[in-house]
């Protein structure tokens, strides 16, 4: 199995990359709206992720 | 007559035969529910998703959590982990027969793969109450 380096914001991106399509694909009930949720749930991880880092690189001064 | 409330959530419980197998295959193969109910875009989205998750998880060298008591957190996430790990079906039962589930270490990247190897399993949950819906009719 070969190995992967990832950094913290690719692993998250990934994550959130995924994580997105799942819940596009089974919360919505035509093809459009899940298309439509699947990239909002991806641009608001990404919003909270970037957010997030912000905050941590601040709160350690 | 009045039915009781017993009989009354009895009536309204779908019949197991009618969902039993699209879930259960749901858990074996990801987005196998979704193939056995015609919705084969659906499935395979379903597949590469939990797949491709699974094995960056792998890749990562995360761990597979096994059950441990002790304290209530060591419960909740000892236990919680490995039924998110138990969860993948076949990819975790072949990933641990194969002798690819890793001990734990140190390191943001495994930390990462653990995550990821846990969450592959929880959106398998999600696609087989998805294929339970959609199985029972409640669910186009």
């Amino acid at each position: 199995m070969p190995k992967m380096n990832l950094s913290h914001f690719e692993a998250a991106v990934l994550f959130a990359l995924f994580a997105s399509v799942v819940l596009g694909v089974i919360t919505k009930r035509t093809d459009a709206e899940r298309l439509r949720y699947g990239v909002r749930c991806f641009v608001y991880f990404l919003a909270a992720l970037i957010g997030l880092g912000w905050l941590m690189h601040f709160g350690h001064g | 007559m009045p039915t009781t409330p017993t009989k009354a959530a009895a009536e309204s419980t779908p019949p197991v035969s009618k969902w039993a197998p699209a879930v259960l295959l749901g858990w074996l193969i990801p987005g196998g529910g979704h193939f056995l109910l015609k919705r084969t875009g659906r499935g395979t989205l379903l597949l590469v998703t939990v797949l491709s998750m699974f094995l960056l998880g792998l890749m990562m060298r995360g761990a597979m959590f096994q059950p441990q008591t002790g304290d209530i957190l060591t419960t909740i996430i000892y236990c919680g982990g490995f039924l998110g790990d138990l969860a993948s079906g076949l990819l975790y039962l072949l990933a641990t027969w194969l002798g690819y589930a890793q001990a734990d270490v140190a390191g943001h990247v495994h930390d990462y793969g653990t995550k990821f190897l846990v969450a592959a399993g929880l959106m398998n949950v999600l696609a087989m109450v998805d294929a339970y819906e959609i199985a029972i009719g409640k669910k186009d």
